[in-house]
């Protein structure tokens, strides 16, 4: 017997998917930014394993001379990027969901037992809730660098008028490169979230659109509903 | 979402399924829609002084927000002169390329229309000098620790009287031959690391810093630290300014 379930809240969908675009629009308008001054690179003395970034990078998308644009997009969207993001933390406090997110003391164990198994190293999985450790670990571990994306990028925007954060921060070229890093997080974290997205198939990702899930045992979505209905 | 009553009805789980799957993915491809489409008449958006109109709007609405948290008491952090670097990067000649003229080289200041000062660097020179030894940051995204010397505008302000003229929202600063402006917010100007300065390194300026004189003033960006000042007035609109004309932010403070 199927059974439709709730699986999550408008709220959630709502913060998720209006962060989606947003969060792309920074990305993009901070590349335009970071061009003008494009030093980062991995490697040593020398030696450059990966330089961010290549030209052909910057030239197929349109990167180079928008500086002034960039900046614009910037110090425009960095608004709704940091609304949504407050608004959806709060909204998990109130709802009382951080508890379905926050890590606790046995998640970074299992969270690794989670890796093994994705890597088909393991075949059990840890007992989980609604989500599993290492997707608590990961859905905290990003509004932390949410976070830190606002503290630095405040220290870069506004070094003088905040100069105690930019100091917190190692200094402004400091802030300049952890804002720089957190943002390559950003990527390696949606790349990761695609990944495991296309694994789980259609029925995890339209919940994450319509909200629901269809259960196959009758018994277990009465339980899935109690679970849902807790406080 | 309903549970128990609508259960019963004709409708089978798979038929409700479909059904509120599709309702919920126009939903959602309407919005995802609606936001592309919001984003491309922005993009596309006539652009005010090099830049899309609403953004500009927002550029403001941030000055705004910023300015009037603004503090004149708000230092630019200090370093020892010893942590200054040797060797001054140079971005830029915009109204520096020429020669300058530097015999009947005068620094105009402008008090009303028709009162004009004009001051030889030996004028400046004799003020009380300070040194500032800051962070310098462009807003390309690089900076660099570094040592000038000259006269702090505010006590330049009070050794010429200029009393009237500081209560102008703007002072407005251009290069001899015109070709470099800027604009810049009475506070900012106030604020006091902003010197009129001869010096870099405790030697003269060179050529390409500006020489004979030039605008540092650490709560901005380096494209308001004009190179070379020709002249000097003050106003209460907005003077013209080189690169918010070409879609930077007008304010440009950190």
């Amino acid at each position: 017997m199927k059974r439709i379930v709730k699986k999550h809240r408008l709220a959630t969908r709502w913060f998720h998917w209006v962060n989606f675009p947003v969060l792309a629009i920074m990305i993009w308008s901070g590349l335009l930014i970071y061009w003008a001054n494009g030093v980062y690179r991995l490697g040593w003395g020398d030696t450059t394993i990966l330089k961010f970034f290549p030209r052909s990078f910057y030239d197929a998308l349109y990167i180079p001379h928008h500086l002034a644009e960039g900046m614009a997009f910037h110090f425009f969207f960095m608004w709704f990027f940091f609304l949504n993001g407050i608004l959806y933390v709060l909204y998990t406090l109130f709802s009382g969901e951080w508890r379905e997110l926050l890590p606790n003391r046995h998640s970074f164990k299992e969270a690794w037992q989670v890796l093994l198994h994705d890597l088909h190293l393991r075949k059990a999985l840890p007992p989980q809730g609604k989500y599993n450790a290492a997707q608590r670990v990961a859905y905290t571990g990003i509004i932390i660098m949410g976070f830190g994306s606002i503290i630095t990028g405040l220290s870069i925007y506004k070094p003088v008028q905040f100069n105690w954060l930019c100091a917190l921060c190692g200094g402004y070229a400091a802030a300049r490169i952890e804002h720089f890093i957190l943002t390559i997080g950003y990527v390696l974290f949606f790349l990761i979230h695609i990944v495991q997205v296309i694994l789980a198939g259609w029925a995890n990702f339209r919940g994450m659109v319509t909200g629901f899930d269809v259960e196959e045992e009758a018994i277990k979505a009465v339980e899935e509903e109690q679970l849902n209905e807790a406080p | 979402m309903s549970r128990k009553p609508k259960q019963k009805k004709v409708l089978s789980i798979e038929q409700q399924v479909r059904r509120r799957t599709l309702r919920a993915f126009v939903i959602f491809f309407a919005l995802l829609g609606a936001g592309w489409v919001l984003f491309m008449r922005l993009y596309h958006e006539q652009r005010e002084d090099g830049v899309q109109a609403t953004l500009r709007k927002g550029l403001r609405l941030n000055e705004r927000l910023f300015s009037s948290t603004f503090s004149t008491r708000r230092i630019a952090k200090k370093y020892a002169v010893s942590e200054a670097a040797p060797r001054v990067r140079v971005n830029g000649d915009l109204g520096t390329a020429k020669p300058v003229d530097t015999v009947n080289w005068r620094m105009k200041v402008v008090r009303m229309p028709g009162d004009t000062l004009q001051l030889t660097l030996d004028d400046i020179k004799r003020l009380p000098r300070t040194d500032v030894v800051f962070d310098f940051k462009c807003i390309e995204g690089w900076d660099q620790v570094t040592h000038w010397g000259g006269v702090r505008f505010s006590d330049f302000i009070k050794a010429y009287h200029l009393d009237a003229e500081m209560l102008k929202q703007y002072a407005g600063l251009q290069t001899p031959d015109k070709q470099y402006y800027v604009g810049i917010d009475m506070a900012s100007m106030l604020q006091p690391q902003t010197i009129l300065c001869y010096e870099v390194n405790g030697r003269p300026l060179p050529l390409e810093q500006g020489y004979p004189l030039r605008l540092i003033i650490p709560v901005k960006y380096g494209i308001k630290h004009l190179k070379r000042i020709g002249t000097l007035y003050f106003s209460n609109t907005r003077p013209p300014d080189y690169w918010a004309e070409r879609g930077y932010d007008y304010y440009a403070g950190l």
